[in-house]
């Protein structure tokens, strides 16, 4: 199974440019989306744009040379909110894909190796919070939390942790039988230095490559309480507000194209990205 | 496997307690007073009232009398009451829960049928032209933001080509058919109202496409991995030798042993389809559940959120308990140790 050493594909993920080199062409593409939002989230408010909270023209223009995705209801131009609204989702979708992971992994990985009473409670713990429907369970934390991006960001990493205390706690049952851990055990490494030097060095592929495919569903996911009213409070050109306001303005049909397309971008882009990556590491599943 | 199977469903009652518990621990934990999230604000100069509700909910009580309370009341089916509406949260659920079925089954139908009809020529012509097509088609479909999407074909079908009407579940004017089902297709049919069946129909059929839309790339790629799997059997190439024709080996032969692991999926692609039923509902003004909690959500309606989260929460569990018997059932050979 694992007849690449680990530790060369290691080697392999932090040579960025070698590994760019044998994605498939749907993963660079994938790459370079991401690459362009990365840009423009730091770097969109020295960009020659329109001010995206103020009026720019008159209301609900359709698309023109002036504006090249038209106005909104208050005249202010899509196509600036549309790329400033990536500072808001993007950020966010990180943010929880990083907590979500470091927190689910680091729980997993106790749970897995050291097993008994604790490992009962998180594992049961992550049962309950994937009984719910994502978007359900992150409404209601988010309504009882109140409106805004930052209780959002936290609703989901609720929704989220226990999918990857789940992936690393197999992980980590799997690793923990080889026979370098009960070589390492049997040369007197500690219990901590066994897990975190032996053992969870060789888990992390599959959370990667999880968390890759993740962040579109999250930014989604944040989109669409956005959308609801749970996440982003007006005036901010979030995206899913944005769409929410397009969705009252209906036969202006631009108004939620471009924030539309935008989200679309980042869900594709990660999805082609996340195949390109499992198909190059994970050697047991190939579609 | 028999003893997997009954320990999956004697979990059931422990995870739904869960829910319920996690719904309780959220609805205390909102800001404020936790009476503001039973009685409505204009009621609150009410003492009666107020004191009524403080009794039931035991709101003068600890916490935990608190929560033994609330289980209580959830027993009997009593989640409080609807800011919005000012109706039992569980009446509102009750009368509104049908049309969210409706839609969702009949998302699981188009999803299941797009699924199976690209999966099967997508594994037959390999790679081919079709096969890459196709999986675009329902590539797109699972990443759509379906709130937006919706959007779009409402715009399109609707006001452009003006081939569907609008939002909601009827014409504005048309009355619903007597209750039997509360499935306004199967009600209006059981009352043999023809143009009634006829207008239900087209108002589900964008809502409907668009969910079921997003579960066509999962159904679409199961269904061509497995194909592919059961063509490289040994019964298949025998069948080949005998000379049956190519459609008879695939239909046949191949697709009957394929569709095992398919039937496992749809309980998954239930519990998927909820959760999108919840932002298609919004967008196409569809009065289920789900616009229910979205319209709970803008104006904080807390114990409507609640009533819907754990609704929600045991048909995800059902479906999701259903998948991994099916699944069970298909494949004696998983491990079900655990």
């Amino acid at each position: 199974m694992a007849s690449t050493s680990p530790r060369a594909r290691m080697r392999a993920l932090s040579s960025g440019r070698a590994l760019f080199g044998r994605l498939p062409l749907t993963g660079k593409i994938g790459v370079l989306i991401l690459l362009f939002w990365a840009i423009t989230v730091v770097s969109v408010q020295f960009w020659p744009l329109v001010d995206p909270l103020m009026m720019a023209g008159r209301r609900l223009q359709p698309p023109s040379g002036a504006h090249w995705l038209g106005t909104d209801a208050l005249g202010r131009d899509v196509f600036s909110r549309t790329l400033h609204g990536a500072a808001y989702t993007i950020p966010v979708a990180v943010m929880v894909v990083v907590f979500a992971v470091v927190i689910g992994s680091a729980l997993g990985a106790i749970a897995g190796y050291f097993g008994g009473w604790f490992d009962a409670v998180i594992m049961r713990t992550a049962d309950v919070t994937l009984s719910f429907p994502p978007i359900l369970l992150a409404m209601t934390v988010a309504a009882a939390l109140g409106p805004g991006l930052p209780n959002a960001g936290l609703a989901m990493i609720i929704v989220w942790w226990p999918i990857y205390a789940r992936l690393m706690r197999a992980q980590v049952l799997e690793v923990r039988t080889r026979e370098h851990v009960e070589a390492a055990i049997a040369g007197g490494a500690g219990r901590g230095r066994v897990l975190v030097v032996h053992i969870l060095p060789l888990c992390w592929t599959p959370t990667l490559i999880n968390a890759t495919m993740d962040f579109g569903q999250v930014a989604l996911l944040a989109a669409s309480l956005s959308f609801i009213g749970l996440g982003a409070v007006p005036p901010s050109p979030e995206w899913g507000s944005m769409i929410s306001e397009g969705a009252s303005k209906f036969y202006s049909w631009w108004i939620a194209f471009g924030p539309g397309m935008a989200i679309l971008s980042v869900v594709l882009a990660t999805s082609f990205l996340g195949d390109g990556l499992r198909d190059i590491f994970d050697r047991r599943g190939p579609q | 496997m028999l003893r997997y199977i009954i320990r999956r469903i004697l979990g059931v009652p422990f995870l739904l307690f869960g829910v319920a518990s996690v719904a309780f621990l959220l609805s205390q934990s909102t800001k404020g007073d936790p009476l503001s999230a039973l009685v409505p604000e204009r009621m609150m100069n009410n003492p009666e009232i107020v004191s009524a509700v403080k009794a039931q909910w035991g709101l003068d009580q600890p916490l935990p009398v608190r929560y033994v309370i609330y289980m209580k009341n959830l027993v009997q089916g009593d989640m409080g009451t609807s800011f919005n509406t000012r109706r039992p949260v569980a009446r509102d659920i009750a009368d509104r829960l049908p049309a969210t079925l409706e839609l969702v089954t009949a998302a699981m139908i188009i999803g299941t049928t797009f699924g199976m009809g690209i999966g099967l020529l997508s594994a037959r012509f390999r790679y081919s032209l079709f096969d890459n097509a196709a999986r675009g088609f329902a590539l797109l479909g699972s990443s759509l933001p379906i709130f937006w999407s919706g959007l779009i074909m409402l715009y399109i079908f609707s006001v452009q080509l003006k081939w569907t009407p609008g939002t909601g579940r009827l014409d504005a004017r048309s009355t619903p058919p007597e209750h039997i089902t509360g499935f306004y297709s199967i009600d209006s049919l059981l009352a043999g109202d023809w143009a009634l069946l006829g207008q239900t129909l087209s108002h589900l059929a964008l809502p409907a496409f668009v969910l079921g839309w997003s579960v066509v790339g999962i159904v679409a790629r199961l269904v061509r991995s497995s194909l592919l799997e059961a063509l490289s059997q040994d019964y298949v190439r025998t069948a080949r030798a005998k000379g049956a024709p190519e459609r008879v080996v695939l239909i046949n032969h191949a697709l009957r042993n394929a569709l095992i692991p398919v039937l496992t999926v749809l309980g998954f692609t239930f519990a998927y389809l909820i959760t999108g039923a919840v932002l298609t509902e919004a967008i196409f003004s569809w009065p289920g559940i789900g616009s229910y909690a979205v319209a709970a959500a803008r104006s904080l309606d807390y114990p409507a959120i609640g009533g819907v989260t754990i609704v929600g929460a045991t048909a995800f569990l059902l479906a999701n308990l259903a998948t991994d018997i099916a699944y069970a059932w298909a494949n004696p050979r998983i491990k079900v140790s655990g």
